[in-house]
């Protein structure tokens, strides 16, 4: 997986000449995968992702020029509430044993000035990938008081169970997951 | 010497026998319950609430069993030895039972409430996907302990049936 990480790493600074690469800072933990669900319709059930990986590329002069791959450990999966996580885990959502990861691999950006822009890609989850569009904005970038240099974005979107293969009832209103995406990269 | 069970040991051992059949069957049908039925909460409730008495029934037991000298035990030496073996993997499948469906529920350090009477303390996660590892544990030594439990009662039918001894009246106190 650090092979393809790297080698797709490696294709983007081809691929993009004056784009800077970023490794996102999941050791840090400036960055999360976050979900939010309904339940039964009267409340949000909120959880995230704690082991995700990856790298962007962005340069703020070609924002269409964008790339940003993530992997997410679903075994990490964590709705503070260990019987509710086993479930998750189970074969009756996640199935982590069969399907330990998910990916986002994006292959088009769209920019919609101000900062935002449509990032559109494929999802695997569950074993099924779909196309899906991140709604995304830019936070900020800039250096860090360590010596460093920081971009951040945050994302949104919206997937729903059933495209997954995630058939398990929750009820009318919680067909649909909603993910958050916060990414804090360091440039290389 | 005692001729069959004292009265305790029989009474433990029945409640322990039907519990854990219970026990057994709904774990085995609250897992598939769907989000809708009206169990899906008060099943894992009573089922985390029957097996945490069962757990302090079951001390109670071993002590109550250590401090009773057994009445005779019939069979040659090898029968005899097995019994003993089976008997002990008995005890430590049902403590490791109670272990590791304690720590499903625990791993977020969430105490376990026995209807609704009192809770049981947390000790908090323990090792790395707790809830997983402790669920797959309890799932394999519930059904070893059931498979075990079922030649526990062939071996007391043989003895009651084929070798026509006293095993299994000494357990229904019948003699």
């Amino acid at each position: 997986m650090k092979k393809l990480t790297l080698a797709l790493a490696a294709a983007l600074s081809l691929g993009t000449a004056q784009a800077a690469d970023y490794v996102i800072d999941s050791k840090g933990a400036h960055a999360s995968i976050n979900f939010k669900i309904q339940h039964l319709g009267y409340s949000w059930l909120t959880g995230r992702f704690n082991d995700f990986k990856g790298t962007f590329s962005y340069d703020d002069n070609a924002p269409t020029a964008a790339k940003i791959m993530v992997t997410i450990d679903t075994d990490s999966i964590d709705s503070n509430h260990a019987e509710r996580d086993k479930h998750l885990k189970s074969d009756d959502f996640l199935n982590t044993d069969d399907y330990p990861e998910a990916k986002f691999v994006s292959t088009k950006v769209v920019d919609k000035g101000d900062g935002t822009m449509d990032v559109m890609g494929d999802f695997t989850l569950h074993g099924v990938t779909k196309p899906i569009t991140i709604e995304a904005k830019k936070i900020g970038e800039g250096k860090d008081p360590w010596g460093g240099y920081r971009a951040g974005f945050m994302g949104t979107t919206t997937i729903a169970l059933k495209d997954y293969g995630i058939d398990y009832d929750l009820g009318p209103a919680s067909q649909t997951v909603e993910l958050e995406l916060h990414v804090e990269g360091v440039k290389q | 010497m005692n001729f069959r069970w004292p009265r305790r040991i029989v009474i433990f051992h029945w409640v322990s026998a039907f519990t854990v059949i219970g026990m057994f069957a709904s774990g085995l049908w609250m897992v598939d319950l769907t989000y809708y039925s009206d169990w899906y909460k008060t099943a894992p409730h009573w089922h985390k609430s029957v097996g945490l008495l069962l757990f302090a029934i079951t001390a109670l037991r071993l002590m109550a069993r250590a401090a009773t000298s057994r009445p005779p035990s019939f069979g040659n030496t090898v029968e005899k030895t097995l019994s003993h073996v089976g008997h002990a993997l008995l005890y430590t499948l049902m403590i490791a039972l109670f272990i590791s469906g304690y720590l499903i529920s625990t791993a977020d350090g969430r105490a376990i409430d026995v209807f609704n009477w009192f809770s049981v303390p947390a000790f908090g996660e323990l090792f790395e996907n707790q809830e997983v590892i402790a669920g797959d544990a309890h799932f394999y030594i519930a059904w070893s302990l059931i498979v075990l439990s079922t030649i526990h009662v062939i071996a007391a039918l043989k003895h009651h049936f084929l070798s026509k001894d006293d095993t299994l009246k000494q357990m229904l106190r019948l003699r």
